[in-house]
């Protein structure tokens, strides 16, 4: 392209101007891919879940257990392959800064549920032996540097008391989106203590998980679970593993329509920010233009010239956007580490972030350039710069 | 040398400001030949300017008819004016009008973007036009490292590299010291002497309008001898 060099010379005409728009964009661009990460990192745990599993819990809440009694019943259910059930712990590692998930898990059944949770076999046997064995996620043990054999006392916050265990297992994920920084403890070990200490509490679960062989049917067991125990204590609420995530998103509904709002704002400000820059630039360059449409330039040109300038300028700060989104992402992913499984940027999410800024760069473009092609040639000629 | 080249033709003109009528040119007829060199003068405010941007096809009379080589010009499309401007016409402005991003050499070149030539012959006719105004050593000085002479120069060169017939100049020496104005008066004489351009040159300066040809009057938007 002829006019290449032309663009390319206007572009850095106003060092200082275009550096701080590019500046000003690459932010943006930055924010706007943060936000959006942190708002799929939300959607993780539905994005994780199979549609082979259900989760059953206390309708009235998730505060509130389920007698692991319901087991046997619930198993009889046709098209169940399987059940497995699980406790939510909330011990205190240290200091009450130091949340992760952990639960009390059939140590029978419950990684069969869950294939995505890859164990050495040897490090699974070790646990099956031993009741304060634990099996920790690759993420939770290298946040605190544990490893296999290592000592670890929890203070207890719901089952008060100290509790020792020792880590006898790490997990990994099978696919990028599972968790890798749960804590999964033994539930004989947790309810033997609640027999002796507190016998009213024994024989308590926070869900049932169940798989199911034909996902189709989902809503059909769920229904035939929840019937099994209507008008008894403890009514149930069945629902598939991602109807479950969900409901945590939703719970926090409100901060992630917040966050998609403000994603779609720093667009907005990009825009303006660039449409400032290209309406000075353009206004600057009237009599150039003018010149240029003497010499037998046509409009077609004089849009080429912008929209190329202003294209120009947004990629650059999209790109420098993406690059500097790494390095943020990981300081943010680390301070959030706790709070999302997972914290990593879409490809996707690269891409719509390059694409806003290129649609930004064409939409900032529109008006100086209709204005550039608008202005009469003899207008543009008497402007004495 | 007696072929009518440019011709207007009853041509009447005013602005619109704020819906009020601003008359600048009545009735003006003119034949220009040719081969000729004419000289325009008048006070400021005459019109000039506005004469001269009609037969650049860069504004339309409001009235009356603008026929350069054979073509009625004030019926062509704007992209249409804007093609047959790169081929038929060579503009000087007061003040240059140079690209100050680009150097002597590609603001030279810039007309020529707009034709199929390559690279090569593009760069041929650049170096044609810089060493006809003397500044072949100045080809990759940028506009604000030349003087006000050498500018014009370059501006010479940009009107005449896509060897248009017609030339077009609005006080080429209008900004310009003693010297200096000797040179491109000089300059506009052999155009048109060597190379049989037509030239229509707008000026205040009696001197420079000795070099012409012909000079005519224009007061208040009209043409006197
Ligand atoms: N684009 C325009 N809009 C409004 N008025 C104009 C425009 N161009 C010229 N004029 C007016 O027309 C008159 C003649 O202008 P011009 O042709 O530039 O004169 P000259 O070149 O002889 O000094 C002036 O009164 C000027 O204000
Ligand atoms: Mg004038």
């Amino acid at each position: 392209m002829k006019f290449l060099k032309l663009i390319r010379r206007n572009t850095t005409r106003h060092f200082l101007r275009t550096s701080l728009t590019i500046l000003g964009l690459a932010i943006a661009v930055m924010a706007f891919v943060i936000i959006r990460t942190s708002i799929d990192a939300w959607y993780s745990g539905a994005r994780a879940s199979s549609p082979n599993r259900l989760v059953v819990t206390n309708k009235i809440s998730l505060v509130f257990s389920l007698p692991i009694a319901y087991k046997e019943k619930i198993a009889k259910i046709k098209g169940i392959t399987g059940i497995t059930y699980a406790q939510w712990f909330g011990g205190i590692y240290v200091d009450a800064k130091n949340f992760f998930p952990q639960f009390a898990v059939d140590k029978d059944t419950y990684f069969d549920l869950y294939p995505e949770f890859l164990i050495p076999p040897q490090q699974k046997e070790a646990f099956m032996k031993e009741r304060n064995a634990v099996i920790v996620g690759r993420k939770l043990a290298d946040r605190f540097g544990w490893s296999v054999g290592d000592p670890i006392r929890l203070t207890g916050s719901v089952f008060p008391g100290q509790w020792d265990f020792v880590i006898r297992g790490i997990y990994t994920g099978a696919k990028e989106t599972t968790d890798e920084a749960t804590w999964f403890m033994r539930y004989d070990y947790l309810d033997e203590r609640m027999k002796k200490e507190t016998p009213q509490r024994a024989g308590q679960v926070g869900s049932f998980i169940l798989r199911i062989d034909d996902p189709s049917k989902a809503a059909e067991i769920s229904k035939k679970v929840d019937n099994l125990f209507k008008n008894s204590l403890a009514e149930t609420k069945t629902q598939t593993e991602e109807a479950f995530q969900l409901s945590f998103v939703s719970m926090a509904g409100s901060i992630v329509e917040g966050l998609r709002i403000i994603s779609i704002l720093v667009i907005g400000i990009i825009l303006l920010v660039l449409a400032n820059t290209m309406a000075m630039t353009a206004r600057e360059r009237i009599s150039e233009y003018a010149v240029m449409k003497t010499l037998g330039f046509r409009s077609i040109h004089i849009l080429g010239l912008i929209f190329g300038e202003s294209v120009f300028i947004a990629a650059v700060g999209g790109v420098c956007g993406i690059i500097i989104t790494y390095p943020i992402k990981i300081l943010v992913g680390t301070a959030l580490s706790n709070f999302f499984p997972m914290f990593k940027v879409d490809i996707l999410t690269v891409i719509l972030g390059l694409g806003a800024s290129l649609l930004v760069g064409l939409l900032a473009a529109i008006f100086p350039a209709l204005k550039a092609i608008k202005t009469p040639i003899v207008d543009g000629l008497r402007i004495i710069e | 040398m007696s072929e009518v080249f440019v011709q207007l033709q009853s041509i009447y003109k005013s602005y619109w400001r704020d819906s009020l009528e601003i008359p600048v040119l009545y009735n003006i007829n003119l034949n220009i030949a040719e081969g000729e060199f004419l000289a325009l003068m008048g006070p400021s405010g005459s019109g000039k300017t506005t004469l001269l941007n009609l037969i650049a096809g860069i504004d339309k009379p409001s009235q009356g008819e603008v026929i350069v080589n054979g073509q009625h010009i004030d019926g062509l499309s704007e992209n249409a004016l804007a093609r047959w401007r790169s081929q038929n016409i060579g503009f000087i402005f007061q003040f240059y009008n140079l690209m100050p991003v680009l150097n002597a050499f590609e603001n030279v070149e810039l007309p020529l973007l707009l034709t199929k030539m390559n690279k090569k012959e593009r760069r041929q006719h650049v170096e044609t036009a810089l060493s006809i105004v003397g500044l072949s050593d100045r080809m990759k000085h940028y506009p604000n490292q030349l003087s006000g002479g050498q500018e014009q120069r370059v501006a010479i060169a940009r009107a005449i590299v896509t060897d248009p017939n017609l030339i077009l100049a609005d006080e080429p020496t209008g900004d310009l010291d003693k010297q200096s104005e000797e040179e491109i008066m000089n300059l506009l004489s052999r155009l048109n002497g060597e190379f049989n351009k037509t030239i229509i040159m707008v000026t205040h300066d009696p001197r420079a309008a000795e070099k012409a040809h012909i000079i005519r009057h224009l007061d208040k938007g009209e043409l006197y001898d």
